[in-house]
């Protein structure tokens, strides 16, 4: 089993002054899903900006640590050239350009590909998301919110990646339509061979496709196991899953947790 | 009545190279969100590239206008390089005022070099006034109108269908998000000055065959600011229509107020008026975005 991303000890500063992310390790394995989870602030984005470069944009600074992919160290690079290197960020909140069209936002996905591929790919968007076919030539800024992430998507399957970073795709969807998309990133990550690196706070959606899962707190990862692992977990149900194992909790236990935090983050 | 048609085509005339000066502002706004106040500085720049060679180098015409738009390149990518990649997130009235500071420079360099005095173009067209319409048309102008005509057709083309013209739009929107699609904004924005001093050289050249050249030139820019706010600063075809009326408006203006009320000099202020009261109706200009404020 080969590790296509390895991120080592990271350090993040934003502002200079900013502690971000505080020693973060993770890897991803070649042609799996990984889930990255974790509660507001933990630093889920900040990892994957990191990763694809857009950190330079944010005034946030790698200051330690290491991001190897392929075996080779990608961080400082920049963006527009990690693209071209095959990772792919698909942006919280979708980030589509409303003011074009749809077909006009996967030629923007498409940028780095030769021209000769595009109407090939485009097809193939489309047979992933049939339903921006229908509307295609509209303007992506009147689309409902599933539509916008499934054009955030198919823009990334435009640019041909070898890793795919998404962040938070069920923001803000119906419970149907985060099933369905993940459906569909699952579909992709076979189909496409592309290895997937998932941030997400619907924790259960997320686990349910991931091969491998860590979890994260205040810039460090706390747990880290296979999806189904995490799933069973009596932390991760209780603190994650919302399942409160039944009946009361004692005080006892969450000092427990809080305590465990504490030595492993 | 046949006066005043002759009023409205020299306004088309003047509104034409207003259009292609506008729209090499709304290009850098659009893509960069900088306001250019040395845009009016860049067709006069243009204009004498093209007098130096045409006369003082005593270069055919076809040729000394290929010059012309390669060094407005140049002049593009080193203004990008040297005055403005280095404010790239910086507050946007710093920006504004080295844009100001361009202008200044820009226009001493052409007085340094070229003088004050008033500049003729060698005769390109014939002078024989065509007949439209039983008005007679100095060639000059149809020429004016045909190549300001044909840039936005190329332009609006290659914005709506180039792989670079839309990932100008693209980062014009949302510049992150371009360059998470392997966009570089950094590329972009050096194009977009590049398109700009292209446009602002052609409308200089047109202006320079149609009047000559001085060093007053430059004023243009300041009535250009009518057209692009008008056609509401982020829209080609706001550019364009803004140009016209605004050159036409002016043209009718100070014909009227020179006719009704023996006033001179009308010219000036006209587009500045009507640009008020527009504005007073239609605050995000004719065809601009308009941005949605929660208070």
């Amino acid at each position: 089993m080969s590790h296509v991303l390895k991120v080592e000890n990271l350090e993040v500063v934003y502002n200079d002054v900013v502690l971000v992310l505080k020693g973060l390790s993770l890897s991803a394995e070649q042609g799996k899903i990984t889930a990255l989870l974790g509660a507001n602030g933990a630093g889920k984005s900040t990892t994957l900006k990191a990763i694809s470069g857009l950190l330079e944009t944010e005034d946030g600074e790698v200051t330690d640590g290491a991001i190897l992919y392929d075996g080779k160290p990608i961080h400082g690079t920049h963006p527009e050239k990690i693209v071209r290197q095959g990772i792919f960020q698909v942006m919280e909140g979708r980030r589509i350009f409303e003011d074009l069209t749809v077909e006009e936002n996967l030629r923007c996905g498409a940028y780095t590909r030769p021209r000769s591929e595009f109407s090939g790919d485009m097809e193939k968007v489309y047979d992933y998301f049939p339903r921006l076919k229908e509307r295609r030539k509209q303007l992506a800024g009147y689309m409902s919110g599933g539509e916008q992430q499934m054009l955030a998507i198919g823009r990334a399957v435009m640019a041909h990646p070898k890793l795919l970073l998404l962040d938070e795709p069920s923001l803000g969807l119906a419970p149907i339509l985060v099933e369905e998309i993940f459906d569909i990133v699952q579909r992709i990550n076979q189909q496409e061979n592309c290895t997937v690196l998932l941030v997400e706070q619907n924790a259960r959606a997320a686990l349910s496709v991931a091969s491998y899962g860590y979890i994260m707190e205040n810039g460090r990862i706390v747990l880290d196991g296979k999806g189904s692992e995490l799933l069973t977990n009596p932390d991760v149900q209780e603190f994650y899953l919302g399942m409160g194992a039944g009946g009361k909790k004692s005080y006892r236990d969450v000092k427990h947790y809080r305590r465990r935090k504490r030595w492993l983050g | 009545m046949e006066q005043y048609l002759q009023l409205i085509i020299n306004g088309l005339v003047v509104g034409s190279i207003y259009s292609l000066v506008a729209l090499g502002f709304v290009i850098i706004y659009k893509a960069t969100k900088v306001v250019n106040f040395a845009q009016g500085e860049l067709v006069m720049v243009g204009a004498y590239i093209c007098f130096a060679l045409t006369v003082q180098f005593q270069l055919p015409f076809l040729a000394a206008f290929l010059i012309t738009l390669f060094f407005s390149i140049i002049l593009g990518l080193c203004i990008e390089r040297l005055a403005l990649r280095p404010l790239i997130g910086e507050e946007g009235i710093s920006v504004i005022m080295v844009t100001i500071a361009l202008s200044s420079v820009l226009k001493s360099l052409v007085q340094l070099i070229w003088g004050h005095d008033l500049q003729v173009y060698p005769q390109m067209l014939p002078t024989e006034p065509i007949w439209i319409a039983g008005l007679p048309v100095a060639p000059v102008y149809i020429a004016a109108l045909i190549l300001s005509g044909l840039l936005f057709a190329v332009f609006t083309l290659f914005f709506k269908y180039s792989r670079v013209g839309i990932a100008m739009r693209a980062t014009a929107y949302d510049q992150q998000a371009a360059q998470s699609m392997g966009i570089s904004v950094k590329n972009i924005f050096a194009m977009s000055w590049c398109i700009a001093c292209v446009v602002s050289s052609i409308g200089g050249l047109i202006l320079g065959n149609i009047n000559g050249i001085d060093p007053h030139l430059g004023h243009l820019g300041l009535a250009v600011f009518p057209a692009v706010i008008l056609g509401g600063l982020d829209s080609l075809a706001g550019a364009a229509l803004g140009g016209l009326l605004i050159g036409i408006i002016e043209n009718v203006c100070d014909g009227a107020a020179m006719q009704l009320f023996d006033i001179g000099g009308f010219k000036e202020v006209a587009a500045f008026v009507v640009l008020v009261i527009i504005l007073m109706v239609k605050p995000y200009g004719l065809f601009g975005t308009e941005e949605i404020e929660r208070v």
